[in-house]
C-alpha cells in the first residue's frame, strides 16, 4: 500500500507491505540507519523516532499508521545553526559509550526539555524509563538531558 | 590524582578529552552490522529447537523452499557434507553448528533459511516440518551429575556421563592443616545465577564471499577480529590471507561478542555456497536463548577463622552449569576461567579450590560477562564470605577485612593459588570509602532504626581483579598467545594514524589510545586517528575482553610511541645540531638540555623522517609493538552500599552506593568514571533482577527483554564516585584497565547490604537476584 | 522478528471499523495503539489475517467529565489519561505505572482494557471504581459493566462484531479517594501484584462506598466483593483495613513463578491492601 511520510522534513511516498515496521521502513527503504532495533517487545526505545513530536517505538508502529505523519529521527536533529543542543550536551557530558541507545535517548530527552525547561533528576530518569542503555548506568545520559535543557533555557532568555 | 603533563590541546594522559567516536554516533552516523548493505545482500533466518533435549527423526522443508523468495533451506545434513556440522569451542569442546542427531538446548540451532527479505526468511522458518522426539531434559548440574542421568553429550566419543571438566589448584594438604587449626568454620554455599551481558545490539554478520575470487570479507559484531580470522581459518579452512573480518561500530559487547556462534558459520557457508552476501542479524530472542550466558556457578566456601577474626584458609567446591557444550571463552591453562582469584584481598597461606562442570540441556556459553574469566563469581563469593564470618566471629565487617588485607607493604604478594598481585593500598581504599559514607553514623542510624522495625543495611565489597591477561607464558586461548599490539605511523605533517589490534564497543578506544601517543609524542589527541576493527588494516591482536586492551593494546601503544619518540630525538638532534643523549622531549617540543632556546617541535620532526634524516637513518616515522605483558594487573576497589528493606514485602532500596576504584593511571578521568557507573548498574541489575532460569522443562525464562529484566534509569542507584590512584608497576604506563572492575566487585556489596539488614535475625544467606519474596521469605524463616 | 501477513483496513468511522470487522469475521482484529498487538504478532503468537486500523477515526480520542462520569474514549492513549485533570482516585494514581512512558504514548486504555490480560492494570481500576465499557456493534452501542464484561484471562463478552469505543467511569459526587499500588520489578513491567482502592465517605466520615481489586494474582483481574461489603458503613480505621486485607489475601490466588512465591504474593496483596486502603481514606478525608 502507498504511504507518504514525512521524514525529517522530506516526503517519502512509497509502497509498502501492511506488515512492514515504522523502523524497517525507516532503516530499509530510507535508508535512515540512525534509528535501530534493540529488542523485539517493545522494551528497549533503541528504535525511538518521534512521531508528530511524541516519542514513540518505532518496531509497534506499522509503517501504514504514520502514514500523514511527520517523523522526526536522530538524522534530523541537527538543524541549519548545527547540532542540538541535547548532541552537544550528550558528547560534552559523556551521555553515550557505545552509542547503540543514544538516538533514543535523544529523541525522548528532546522531547521532554521541549515541554519541561528545567527537568529535575528524577522527572528525566522517568521520563527516559523506557529507553534501555547496558553502557552509561544513565547517570551521563541524565546529566546531559539537564545541560541541554540549562543551555536551550539560557539561549532563549538571551534571545 | 596525578595532574596531567601535557596541556590541554595536546590532551595526553590525565585529560577528560571529548570523545572522538562520539560525533558520529550522536548524528545517526555510526556504522552498525545491520546497517551495512551490500548489493544483493540476502537475509538468513535460523530455525531454533522448541525442545530442550529431542532427537531429531526428520526435517522437511519442502514448503518452506517452495515459498516465494527462499534460496535455500541449510541443515545439519547438508553442513555435515561440507565437514561444518560441528565447530570447536574454545574450550576444547566441539559444538554443533545445526543439528544432526539431537538438539540439546531449547533454541539451538536446528535450520536456515536464506531469502530475499528477513520477512519472509521468517514467514519459511515456520514452514519447516522438524520431527522431533523428546527426551528426557536434564535442568540442573545436580541432576546432571546423578546416577543413571540421561546422557547429553552421547555423540562425544569416550562421554560416559555429563561430566564437562574437574580442574583443583591451590595446596589441599595446607588447607586441611589451616582449618585444623580454626577456631572455626565459617561456610557459605550460594549460587551465582545465570546471567546475559546482552548488549543492546544483538549478534550479527554480513558474509560476502566471492566465489571467483575467494575473497571472504565478512563483517561481524566482534570483540576479537584478528582471533576469530584466525579460527575462521583453521576451521572453515578458508586461506587466511583472502579472509578479512571488519568489526563495524559496536552497540556494546561485555562478552557476548567473544565466541564465533552457529550462525557465523551457516551464513558464512551460504554466502560460499549460493555466492553472494548473507547477512544475519540475530533477534533479541536468539540473542538470549541461545548466545553467550555468563555465570551460573555453584558454590561452597568455607574459611577457616581464628576468634581474633584472623582467617587461615580457604577451601572452595565449585560446580557449574556448562549447557550443552564446554564452551567458556578462556584461557586454556584455566578450566574454570581465573576462578582461583577466589582468596580475593586477604593474606591467608592456604586455599584449595575444587571445581567441576556439568553439561546440562541449556544453552552452551560462559562467557566472560564484563568480566576476567570467572573472577566475578570468585569476588562475589570470598566478599559474601568475608562478611559472614565476620558476623560469625562477632565483628564489625569492615574491621574483618582491615584485619586481614594484604598490606601495601607485601606487595608483590602471592597468594595461595599462584597469583602475583604487583601492587595495592586496600586499607587506604576502604577507610577513605568507608569515611566517605559515614560509616560509623550509619552504624548508629542502622541500631536505631532497628529499635523502629526498620531494617537498614550496610554491606561492603572490597575486590581485587586480575585482569590483562596475558604472559604468554600463561596465557593462551585455543593456541593463540595472549598478546596485543599497536603500529603507529606519523605522517610528514605530524598527524598520527594508530592501529590496534584490540576493538572498541563503546570504551572510547578511539579517543584514550590517541592520549597515550599524545602523552608520549606531544601531537595532540585530536590529530591522531585511531583505527581497529578491520583485521586487513591493523596488527594482530586477541581483541577487548576480560579488560585486556588498556593493560596490552595500551602498553604496546605506549611502547610503540616511546620507539618513535627514540627515533625521533636522533631526528632532532640532527636537527638542533645537538648530540642524541642531550635531547629531551616535553609535550612536542624536542630540546637540547641545558638550552631550552634551541627547540623543535613533533611536526618539525616528523616532516624531517621524510625529508631530511641523519646519516644512514631509514626514512619514516612508524613502527609496530607486539606486547607481551609481564604479569596480570591487579585493579581493586572498595565499594559500600546502604539499602533500607521493607519487612512487610521484602522490597529493598538502594539509599547509598560509594564506589572507590584503584585502577592505576587513569589516562582520560571522564570516560574511566563512565565505565564505573556502567559497571556499577550491571552489577545492581544482577543482583537485583537480571537472571535467566529454566523451568523443569527446560524452557527458557528470560527469553525477550520483558522477562529478562535489564533495571531502567527509575531503578539504577544513583552513585558517588572515589579513586586512588596506585600505578602498576609492570605497564609502562600505570594503568591497570577499569571497564570490568565495578560488575566484577559491585554484586557482593548489594547483595551484602540486603543481608547486613537482616543479619540480626540469623539470615546468612540470599541467591540472587535478591528478589523481594526471597527476603521476604528469608525473614519470615529467621523470625 | 517481523509479523506475518495481513490485510490492512485504515477506519475512517466507527461504522466503517465494524462493517470491516463484520467483514473479517474471526481473522479480523481491531488495532488502536498496537502496543500488546503488534509484539504479539512479531513473535508470531498471534496472526490476525485483516488489522482495522481505528486510529484515524474522529471522535475517538476525548477524555473528560460528563454527565457524573468519566467518559474515555477508544483512542485515549495511556498519556492522556495521565496528563488530564478530569481524572481522579484510583484511575489518576494507576495511569502513570502503565508500561512505560513511550508505550503509553500510543497505547490507549480501552484497548488494554479490552485486552483482558489479568495482568493489566486498568481492568483492577475499572473493576474498583464500577465502570462501564461501552460497545458499537453492527446493532448500535450498548454498555457493558467491567464485571460482565471481563470473562476471562484474554477474553471478554465483547461481540465478534463489536469495537469498544469508550469507557464510563462514574465520578463519586462526594468525598473520595483512591490510589493503585503496584508491585512491579521494572519499570515497563507487568505487575506482579497491584491493588486497587476507591474509597467514598459520606457526611460523617463513614466509608459509603467502597472499591478494591487485584492484579495479576488470578486468572482475571479480581473485585474483593466482601472486603467492599465490609467496608461500606464503618468508619476508616487501621484495623478495618487489616480486616479488608485479610480478605483480599484469601481472595488472592497467586501462582509460584519467576516472580516469587504465592505465599509472599498473598502477602503483597495484604501490605499493599491496607497502604491502598489507607491512601485512598486520607485522599478522600482531604477532599
Amino acid at each position: 500500500m502507498e504511504v507518504n511520510i514525512t521524514i525529517n522534513g522530506s516526503e517519502h511516498a512509497s509502497d509498502v507491505e501492511p506488515r512492514t515496521l515504522l523502523v524497517d521502513h525507516i532503516r530499509r527503504t530510507v535508508g535512515l540507519t540512525g534509528t535501530h532495533v534493540g529488542c523485539d517487545t517493545t522494551s528497549c526505545g533503541a528504535c525511538t523516532v518521534l512521531m508528530d513530536g511524541t516519542p514513540v517505538k518505532a518496531c509497534t508502529v506499522l509503517a501504514a499508521q504514520a502514514d500523514g505523519s511527520e517523523v522526526t529521527t536522530v538524522e534530523g536533529l541537527k538543524g541549519a545553526d548545527g547540532l542540538h543542543p541535547i548532541q552537544s550536551a550528550f558528547t560534552d557530558d559523556h551521555g553515550l559509550q557505545c552509542g547503540f541507545c543514544t538516538p533514543g535517548m535523544m529523541l525522548v530527552g528532546a522531547s521532554l526539555i521541549a515541554e519541561n525547561p528545567d527537568p529535575s533528576d528524577d522527572e528525566v530518569r522517568w521520563a527516559i524509563s523506557g529507553n534501555l542503555c547496558r553502557c552509561t548506568g544513565y547517570i551521563n545520559i541524565v546529566k546531559a538531558i539537564q545541560t541541554a535543557a540549562a543551555r536551550v533555557a539560557e539561549s532563549s532568555n538571551g534571545s | 590524582m596525578v595532574a596531567p603533563t601535557t596541556p590541554a590541546e595536546i590532551g595526553g594522559i590525565g585529560h577528560s578529552l571529548q570523545r572522538k567516536e562520539d560525533a558520529r554516533l550522536i548524528e545517526g552516523q555510526g556504522n552498525f552490522l545491520d546497517d551495512i548493505d551490500l548489493p544483493n545482500t540476502l537475509h538468513m533466518a535460523i530455525l531454533r529447537s522448541p525442545l530442550a533435549h529431542a532427537r531429531i527423526n526428520g526435517i522437511d522443508s519442502e514448503a518452506a523452499m517452495a515459498l516465494d523468495g527462499v534460496l535455500a533451506v541449510v541443515t545439519g545434513d547438508l553442513m555435515d557434507q561440507h565437514g561444518l556440522a560441528w565447530m570447536p569451542t574454545l574450550s576444547g569442546d566441539t559444538q554443533a553448528v545445526l543439528a544432526t542427531d539431537k538438539v540439546r538446548y531449547q533454541g539451538q540451532e536446528v535450520a536456515a533459511v536464506i531469502a530475499t527479505d528477513p520477512y519472509i526468511a521468517t514467514d519459511a522458518l515456520e514452514l519447516i516440518e522438524v520431527d522431533y522426539e523428546e527426551l528426557p531434559p536434564i535442568t540442573t548440574p545436580q541432576q546432571s551429575l546423578e546416577e543413571g542421568a540421561a546422557l547429553i553429550r552421547d555423540e562425544k566419543e569416550g562421554q560416559t556421563d555429563n561430566l564437562a571438566y574437574t580442574w583443583e589448584t591451590g595446596d589441599q594438604g595446607a588447607t586441611e592443616e589451616a582449618f585444623a587449626k580454626a577456631d572455626r568454620v565459617v561456610t557459605l554455599e550460594t549460587h551465582y545465577p545465570r546471567s546475559h551481558p546482552a548488549p543492546l545490539e544483538t549478534c550479527g554478520i554480513v558474509a560476502d564471499i566471492n566465489s571467483v575470487t575467494g575473497q571472504a570479507t565478512i563483517y561481524m559484531t566482534s570483540q576479537a577480529p584478528h582471533a576469530h580470522r584466525t579460527l575462521f581459518a583453521m576451521v572453515a579452512g578458508l586461506p587466511e590471507q583472502n579472509i578479512r573480518i571488519v568489526s563495524p561500530d559496536i552497540g556494546g559487547g561485555f562478552g557476548n561478542k567473544v565466541p564465533i556462534y552457529p550462525g557465523y558459520v551457516v551464513a558464512t557457508a551460504a554466502s560460499l555456497l549460493i555466492g553472494q552476501p548473507v547477512k544475519w542479524v540475530e533477534s533479541r530472542t536468539e540473542n538470549l536463548i541461545s548466545t553467550g550466558f555468563a555465570r551460573d556457578y555453584y558454590m561452597k566456601g568455607e574459611l577457616a577463622v581464628t576468634d581474633e577474626g584472623r582467617i587461615l584458609g580457604l577451601r572452595v567446591n565449585m560446580l557449574s552449569d556448562q549447557g550443552a557444550f564446554y564452551s567458556d571463552a578462556q584461557p586454556t591453562q584455566f578450566r574454570a576461567g581465573l576462578f582461583h582469584v577466589v582468596t580475593g584481598s586477604y593474606d591467608f597461606p592456604a586455599a584449595h579450590i575444587d571445581c567441576k562442570g556439568a553439561f546440562t540441556n541449556k544453552a552452551p556459553g560462559g562467557v566472560a560477562y564484563r568480566c576476567s574469566f570467572r573472577i566475578t563469581e570468585a569476588s562475589y563469593l570470598i566478599e559474601r564470605l568475608v562478611q559472614n564470618a565476620a558476623y560469625e566471629v562477632g565483628i564489625d565487617p569492615a574491621e574483618m577485612r582491615l584485619r586481614n588485607f594484604i598490606q601495601p607493604e607485601q606487595f608483590p604478594y602471592e597468594t595461595a593459588t599462584g597469583f602475583v598481585y604487583d601492587s595495592g593500598d586496600y586499607p587506604t581504599a576502604l577507610r577513605t570509602a568507608m569515611d566517605e559514607v559515614g560509616y560509623e553514623d550509619l552504624r548508629r542510624e542502622q541500631a536505631e532504626a532497628r529499635a523502629e522495625g526498620r531494617l537498614i543495611g550496610i554491606g561492603i565489597a572490597h575486590f581485587t581483579e586480575a585482569v590483562g591477561a596475558g604472559p604468554s607464558r600463561t596465557y593462551d586461548i585455543a593456541g593463540l598467545k595472549m598478546i596485543d599490539s599497536a603500529e603507529l605511523r606519523v605522517h610528514p605533517t605530524g598527524k598520527a594514524i594508530l592501529k590496534l589490534g584490540v576493538k572498541t564497543q563503546g570504551q572510547g578506544h578511539e579517543t584514550t589510545f590517541a592520549q597515550i601517543v599524545a602523552e608520549v609524542l606531544g601531537i595532540p589527541a585530536n590529530d591522531i586517528k585511531v583505527e581497529h576493527g578491520d583485521t586487513n588494516h591493523t596488527p594482530y591482536g586477541l581483541g577487548t575482553y576480560a579488560s585486556r586492551s588498556t593493560p596490552v593494546g595500551g602498553a604496546a601503544t605506549a611502547v610503540v610511541a616511546r620507539k618513535l619518540a627514540d627515533k625521533s630525538k636522533k631526528i632532532a638532534a640532527h636537527l638542533l645540531e645537538a648530540a642524541d643523549e642531550d635531547i629531551e622531549l616535553a609535550s612536542g617540543v624536542f630540546s637540547v638540555a641545558g638550552s631550552p632556546d634551541r627547540s623543535v617541535t613533533i611536526q618539525d620532526v616528523a616532516l624531517a623522517a621524510y625529508t631530511n634524516l641523519p646519516e644512514g637513518m631509514e626514512y619514516g616515522l612508524e613502527d609496530v609493538t607486539y606486547y607481551d605483558p609481564p604479569n596480570l594487573t591487579y585493579p581493586y576497589g572498595s565499594y559500600i552500599v546502604v539499602v533500607e528493606v521493607d519487612p512487610d514485602t521484602g522490597v529493598w532500596q538502594v539509599q547509598r552506593m560509594v564506589a572507590l576504584d584503584d585502577c592505576g593511571v587513569r589516562i582520560n578521568p571522564m570516560i574511566v568514571e563512565g565505565q564505573i557507573c556502567g559497571g556499577l548498574t550491571e552489577g545492581f541489575a544482577m543482583s537485583a533482577m537480571q537472571w535467566i532460569t529454566f523451568d523443569e522443562d527446560g524452557n527458557c525464562i528470560g527469553a525477550n527483554f520483558m522477562d529478562y529484566l535489564v533495571p531502567t534509569a527509575w531503578e539504577t542507584p544513583r552513585f558517588e564516585l572515589l579513586a586512588t590512584e596506585v600505578p602498576s608497576p609492570h605497564h609502562p604506563i600505570g594503568a591497570k584497565g577499569v571497564g570490568e572492575s565495578a560488575t566484577v566487585g559491585s554484586p557482593a556489596a548489594f547483595v551484602n547490604a540486603v543481608i547486613d539488614a537482616v543479619a540480626h535475625l540469623g539470615v546468612r544467606n540470599i541467591d540472587m537476584p535478591v528478589l523481594p519474596d526471597r527476603v521476604w521469605a528469608a525473614i519470615e524463616e529467621a523470625s | 522478528m517481523f509479523p506475518s501477513r495481513f490485510d490492512l483496513v485504515v477506519a475512517q468511522t466507527v461504522a466503517e471499523a465494524v462493517e470491516a470487522k463484520v467483514d473479517a469475521g474471526e481473522g479480523g482484529r481491531f488495532l488502536a495503539g498496537g502496543q500488546s498487538l503488534i509484539p504479539m504478532m512479531k513473535m508470531r503468537v498471534a496472526f490476525p489475517e485483516t488489522l482495522i486500523d481505528i486510529n484515524r477515526i474522529g471522535g475517538l480520542d476525548a477524555i473528560e467529565r460528563a454527565n457524573g462520569h468519566l467518559r474515555v474514549g477508544a483512542l485515549v492513549r495511556h498519556a492522556d489519561v495521565v496528563a488530564s485533570d478530569a481524572t481522579f482516585g484510583a484511575v489518576a494514581s494507576a495511569a502513570p505505572w502503565v508500561a512505560d512512558p513511550l508505550v503509553r504514548n500510543r497505547g490507549t486504555m480501552c484497548g488494554s482494557v479490552a485486552h483482558c490480560d489479568p495482568e493489566g492494570d486498568w481492568n483492577s481500576v475499572l473493576f474498583a471504581t464500577g465502570a462501564d465499557v461501552i460497545a458499537q456493534g453492527p446493532g448500535g452501542e450498548r454498555s457493558i459493566s467491567i464485571a460482565d464484561f471481563v470473562d476471562g484471562a484474554f477474553t471478554s463478552t465483547l461481540g465478534e462484531e463489536e469495537l469498544v469505543v469508550g469507557l464510563r467511569i462514574p465520578v463519586p459526587s462526594g468525598r473520595s479517594g483512591g490510589a493503585y499500588l503496584k508491585l512491579e520489578r521494572k519499570i515497563g513491567d507487568y505487575a506482579t501484584v497491584a491493588v486497587a482502592s476507591h474509597l467514598e465517605l459520606d457526611d460523617s466520615g463513614a466509608i459509603s462506598a467502597a472499591g478494591l481489586a487485584l492484579t495479576s494474582v488470578n486468572p482475571i483481574n479480581t473485585k474483593v466483593g466482601d472486603a467492599e461489603a465490609l467496608m461500606v458503613g464503618q468508619q476508616p480505621s487501621e484495623e478495618l483495613f487489616a480486616e479488608a486485607a485479610e480478605l483480599a489475601a484469601a481472595a488472592a490466588e497467586p501462582r509460584d513463578d519467576v516472580r516469587g512465591t504465592a505465599a509472599w504474593k498473598r502477602q503483597v496483596v495484604r501490605t499493599y491492601t491496607k497502604r491502598g486502603l489507607a491512601a485512598a481514606a486520607q485522599q478522600a478525608e482531604g477532599s
